[in-house]
């Protein structure tokens, strides 16, 4: 008879052999509902996983493309780690990534068409501090009235969404734009473009900021005292105030550094590949880097990793779309599965199993 | 005997040298990329009825592609290069939002051909297309007009672009010729496709009175809660019927069939050129779905009327004296308005309440 027996620890083994374990797991079961579709399974993983990096036609465009569409996951689900290992959850990345996006650009097109050296590092600052400002709603009304951080945070996603629209038909529409809905294109405005540091490529400073932000979260875990406290509040709150840890402070330095790197992976992409302020403008990468930082353990490297292994599969499904006709939703499944199938895998790492005789 | 065997190899040769032939004939590569999922039966799905005429009609010579629920912006941009870079000749944008993503990448492959839907920018492979959709709103305001009781028509819009304001501004006109009495109620979802809300806006209006529901959105939910409430509707890009067979009065089909086959007929026979397409009833991309037996007979034969007057040219939607929501003279008497204005149409018409929003 099979038993479940729970770990003391969770076993370090299965804690890092699981990831891989979900992703080779996640080809065979996706590989089974692609041949339920009627499509070539073998075929469907491949060009998924494998065409992106080395098909001989699309590599040398798509490689790069992984590292800029990681970019942003990266530097949002950096932040978020922090405050996931303090237990302090913010969910609404996806909003401060708006807000600073909005901010940054606000910057930019008030500015227009001034020509300065100063303008872009400007914009940069703003957009970590419209970020900022976004996560301190939530922050401020958790340490004042106790409310949820959850809630507020993933709420607030919805109000900055309505505060894009309004700018993008208002405030910063773009007056040559016929009336259409949009802000200038940031591309076409030298000293507000983020443009790309190796032709052809799509690699831009976001991406550079990104690893950076790799290193400096592991550093600020392994050596700074912040890193500790952040630890031991995760542990127990209680435990922490003997620590000397400020529980206030410390729910205001999470939603902080998780609301700052947002902005700034906003004003990055708006700045970067987007231009453009639009409706539009969020894809959803303050949702994904949730996925991302559990993917990664909330280790740095190993949420660098998981950015990559998203990345490619957008890149991936979209060259499965248009070359084998799967459809959207087929690739979204898949990547639905990746998660599903990491976080109930977890289980090997809390438990042991046994099997024992029946007496 | 040996001719007999000569004449063998020479027709196994001929086969062989045939198909082979054939086989070296690649298909030309038309590429789509959709803004929503081809199974909104709306916007997208239209979208897609072209692609599959355009198999229908060019067979083994063209294979297309798609990609569905691009994001605009950032995504789109890769997305088009991708399917640059596998070959695809001509490829098909159809979204507003991917106008300066397909101008960038058109930039960067000169020899790929590129169509922009609802854009205003164009290149030397790049052109763009359009459909007067103003023109179907014109015949079913007319309808809805004469079919609404509460003199109350719900309007659910989706974002305040020009496009949007135009289908409002026809409808209103229309719809108030034949009914003075006639109230719009606009609400606006900031939507292209999000059945939840749409189904909401719908509710609200219902609620608020309105006894016909018109919408500028891609899904069919409006359709669908115009049927349980026992209310009249029309279908938006695609003909919906499915979603309301008693509901739906008539229906504006966007119909690109007959422009994808053209212009993919143009790149094959190597006369494909950069051109602005702005084409309405008269072509077919806007096209009138059949109308419902519960419209009146004279309504409808008004109603084709209209239709047949704007398809022959002798009738503009917009023809004056028409004044502007503040009052002020904008079209005189018997004056049409210049494409130039309604591309950039920013204003609502004399009678319609509230105001556009920003």
């Amino acid at each position: 008879m099979l038993v479940f027996e729970r770990r003391r620890q969770p076993s370090k083994f299965w804690t890092t052999i699981t990831p891989v374990l979900a992703v080779v797991l996640t080809m065979i079961v996706g590989g089974i509902m692609f041949a339920l579709l009627g499509k070539n399974p073998v075929e469907a993983i491949r060009t998924i996983f494998w065409s992106p990096l080395f098909d001989p036609n699309l590599s040398a465009y798509a490689r790069p493309q992984i590292l800029v569409k990681a970019a942003p996951l990266v530097l949002i689900a950096i932040g978020l780690s922090i405050g996931f290992k303090a237990n302090i959850w913010n969910i609404g990345a996806e909003g401060q990534y708006i807000m600073g996006a909005i901010f940054g650009g606000g910057v930019a097109l008030a500015l227009y068409p001034l020509e300065a050296w100063w303008i872009f590092p400007l914009m940069i600052l703003s957009g970590i501090l419209g970020g900022i400002l976004w996560a301190m709603l939530p922050a401020l009304l958790k340490i004042k009235f106790r409310t949820n951080e959850i809630l507020v945070s993933l709420m607030l996603v919805y109000v900055s969404e309505h505060f894009l629209a309004s700018v993008s038909l208002g405030l910063l529409r773009n007056p040559d734009g016929i009336g259409f809905p949009g802000s200038r294109n940031l591309q076409q405005y030298a000293s507000a473009s983020n443009g790309e540091l190796f032709t052809g490529t799509g690699i831009h400073l976001g991406v550079i900021a990104a690893f950076v932000s790799i290193f400096a979260l592991y550093g600020l875990i392994k050596f700074h005292r912040i890193g500790f406290q952040v630890r031991v509040t995760g542990q127990s709150e209680r435990i922490s105030r003997f620590a000397g840890v400020n529980p206030n402070l410390m729910v205001i330095f999470c939603l902080a550094t998780g609301g700052g790197l947002a902005g700034l992976a906003g004003i990055f992409e708006l700045s970067g590949p987007t231009g453009q302020l639009s409706i539009d403008f969020n894809v959803g990468y303050g949702f994904t880097a949730i996925i991302v930082a559990f993917l990664g353990r909330l280790n740095p490297f190993g949420m660098a990793l998981a950015a990559l292994l998203m990345a490619l599969t957008y890149i991936g499904g979209e060259l499965a779309q248009f070359m084998l006709n799967l459809p959207a939703a087929a690739i979204q499944a898949l990547q639905g599965m990746l998660l599903f199938i990491l976080l109930s895998m977890d289980f090997l790492s809390q438990y042991r199993i046994k099997i024992r005789k029946l007496a | 005997m040996t001719r007999k065997l000569f004449h063998r190899v020479v027709a196994l040769l001929a086969t062989l040298l045939l198909s082979f032939g054939f086989a070296k004939a690649d298909p030309a590569k038309v590429g789509f990329v959709y803004v929503g999922p081809v199974g909104d039966f709306g916007w997208t799905y239209e979208h897609d009825q072209g692609r599959i005429a355009v198999e229908e009609a060019f067979g083994d010579k063209v294979e297309t592609s798609y990609v569905e629920s691009v994001p605009e912006g950032a995504d789109a941009e890769r997305v088009l290069t991708q399917m640059a870079l596998a070959g695809n000749e001509l490829i098909f944008t159809t979204s507003f939002g991917y106008m300066d993503p397909t101008i960038n990448v058109a930039a960067k492959f000169p020899d790929v051909k590129f169509e922009h839907a609802t854009g205003y920018k164009r290149a030397d492979n790049v052109a763009t297309y359009s459909a007067r959709f103003y023109e179907g709103r014109a015949v079913i305001g007319h309808i809805a007009g004469k079919m609404t009781k509460t003199n109350q028509i719900g309007y659910i819009a989706s974002f305040p672009i020009p496009e949007v304001v135009r289908g409002i501004n026809s409808a209103y006109i229309h719809a108030k010729k034949v009914n003075p009495d006639v109230e719009f109620k606009i609400v606006w979802v900031f939507t292209w496709f999000d059945p939840a809300k749409e189904a909401d806006a719908a509710q609200t209006l219902i609620e608020q009175g309105v006894d016909v529901i018109m919408q500028h959105t891609d899904s069919t939910a409006p359709m669908s809660i115009a049927e349980e409430k026992g209310i009249f509707a029309f279908g938006q890009a695609s003909d919906m019927m499915e979603f309301g067979p008693t509901a739906r009065l008539s229906s504006i089909i966007d119909n690109w069939a007959p422009y994808y086959v053209e212009r993919t007929q143009a790149l094959l026979d190597g006369t494909w050129e950069s051109v602005d397409t702005w084409d309405g009833i008269s072509t077919g991309m806007v096209e009138i779905g059949e109308f419902s037996e519960r419209i009146p007979e004279d309504v409808r034969a008004e109603a084709q009327a209209i239709s047949d007057s704007i398809a022959d040219g002798s009738y503009h939607p917009f023809t004056g004296p028409i004044n502007k929501q503040d009052g002020s003279a904008w079209l005189g008497d018997g004056e049409t308005a210049d494409d130039g204005t309604l591309l950039g149409m920013n204003f609502y018409i004399e009678g319609l309440t509230g105001s556009i929003p920003n």
